[in-house]
């Protein structure tokens, strides 16, 4: 019993590993079919000497990746203001234009409603976590410097950025459009401080009609540029 | 200078006559810390291959790596510079006086190699867009009246057909939902600038109705799609693309559904 099975594993195996064979040219991934280099004789095996020097842009340290973490305030509309605490990617596509992801999670407290009614809630606890992702588009609409003392000046950028995302609040996901504006200000050449605002809107029909609802967020961050 | 570094380093060296446990310990510390500090032979070897020398009349230094920032330096021709890092189109580069300052990518083509030949910045173009090997990319749309954001990642098996692996996020007034799917890609004319292709594939959909609606379960059904679209090469390694897709969805239901789906966005080759 075992022997056949043993017989069986080794058949699939073959053919398995057949089709490998066969299939690794079809996916680009087999050596290049070049012939066999003729055997060379010994003691014709050149040995260069010299060391070539070249400027590849690899060896190059490109820095279009930033990544960072904020903290700051939002307002969920109805549900009050709470800290908000997120993480941030960007690529520098060119010297103006950047793409952004965004992820951030804030609490949404009470309605005005649950506040008065003294114990009747709208959403469970569980629901009142407010959490965010977004894909957006950025432009450093203008760049320049700012100075400290007379010595020293730092890069600065005032961008304006759009996008759309998916927030998760009160049982649902809802499609989310945020815009923006931030200053980024380079600390050095790889490290910088950001001040956002931006406005999350989505709509919402929890309070009875439907309505768009506008949740403000301002934060403070601070990237690292890779 | 960089020999200057090199002797340094060489001359650094732990005083093997000291009896003392503490104080061999102590020299041992300092002679790491001073290998530590000292830009070894691997580092001046990965500068040299980084020294390029300013063919131009002059080589104009930025204060920052975007247009508008003042130009506050300039490095005569036959100069070297050392480039120091890459931030989009803009080189950060050392002068020999250890002034740093950015250069944009068309000053930097006009420099040479220390041999003498033309420094080649390879940059990407139409070229790559049509053999780049890997793609991936966000778009935004309608999925049937409700809106739907995906991600995707490509594989180019030749510059004709590719596979795709997408994940959507579906956002609608009634129901929210996932999206995973498989595609095959064939591109005509990858060549083009604007490159139409047709698309065919399958994958699942798991379907959420809202909480405020009472009736309705969750489910996942199998999908197939077929689709048309265009990529259209932008810049450097960006692209957008923009497509249509007819998905059947088939239900356990009696009725097979239908649904179109209209998307844009953009994405990067690799």
């Amino acid at each position: 019993m075992e022997s056949r099975i043993r017989v069986l594993f080794l058949i699939s195996a073959v053919i398995m590993l057949s089709g490998c064979a066969a299939t690794k040219n079809l996916f680009g991934m087999g050596p290049e079919s070049a012939p066999a280099p003729a055997s060379e004789p010994p003691g014709q095996v050149i040995d260069p000497a010299v060391e070539r020097r070249e400027v590849k842009e690899p060896q190059i340290d490109r820095e279009d990746f930033e990544l960072g973490a904020f903290i700051g305030v939002m307002s969920v509309e109805d549900f009050g203001t709470d800290f908000v605490y997120g993480a941030r990617l960007a690529y520098h596509v060119t010297e103006g234009f950047f793409v952004e992801g965004t992820v951030g999670q804030t609490e949404a407290g009470l309605t005005s409603f649950e506040v008065l009614s003294g114990g009747a809630t709208l959403i469970d606890d569980d629901d009142r976590t407010f959490t965010y992702y977004n894909l957006n588009l950025g432009y450093n609409i203008l760049p320049g410097e700012g100075f400290i003392g007379e010595g020293r000046a730092y890069n600065t950028n005032f961008y304006l950025i759009a996008g759309l995302g998916s927030t998760r609040f009160a049982g649902d996901d809802r499609f989310t459009v945020n815009f923006g504006a931030g200053f980024r200000f380079l600390l050095t050449d790889s490290l910088a401080l950001h001040v956002d605002f931006r406005d999350h809107l989505f709509d919402i029909d929890l309070l009875g009609e439907e309505k768009t609802a506008h949740n403000l967020e301002g934060h403070l961050g601070v990237t690292v540029f890779f | 200078m960089r020999n200057g570094w090199i002797l340094e380093r060489n001359t650094t060296t732990t005083p093997s006559t000291s009896r003392s446990n503490s104080s061999s310990w102590t020299a041992c510390i300092v002679a790491l810390t001073l290998l530590a500090l000292t830009p070894g032979h691997a580092e001046a070897a990965d500068e040299d291959l980084r020294t390029v020398a300013v063919a131009d009349p002059y080589l104009e230094m930025h204060t920052g790596p975007g247009r508008g920032f003042p130009v506050f330096h300039v490095v005569d021709r036959g100069e070297s510079v050392v480039i120091i890092m890459q931030r989009t189109d803009w080189y950060r580069v050392r002068a020999t006086d250890g002034t740093e300052g950015w250069v944009d990518q068309a000053q930097m083509e006009l420099t040479l190699k220390p041999d003498g030949s033309e420094v080649d910045f390879a940059r990407a173009t139409l070229d790559d867009f049509t053999n780049a090997k890997w793609e991936a990319g966000v778009l935004a749309g309608d999925f049937g009246g409700a809106n739907i954001i995906s991600l995707y990642g490509g594989y180019s098996l030749n510059p004709n057909v590719s596979i795709e692996v997408w994940g959507s996020q579906i956002l609608g007034n009634f129901s929210n939902g996932w999206m995973g799917s498989v595609n095959v890609v064939h591109e005509t004319w990858p060549d083009w600038r604007i490159s139409p292709f047709f698309t065919l594939g399958a994958g699942v959909i798991r379907t959420e109705p809202k909480s405020t609606i009472i009736q309705g379960e969750d489910r996942t059904d199998q999908i197939g799609h077929v689709g048309a679209g265009f990529r259209i090469y932008a810049t450097r390694r960006f692209l957008l693309r923009a497509e249509y897709k007819s998905y059947v969805v088939f239900t356990s239901r009696d009725d097979n559904e239908e649904v179109e789906e209209w998307k844009a966005g953009f994405a990067f080759f690799f």
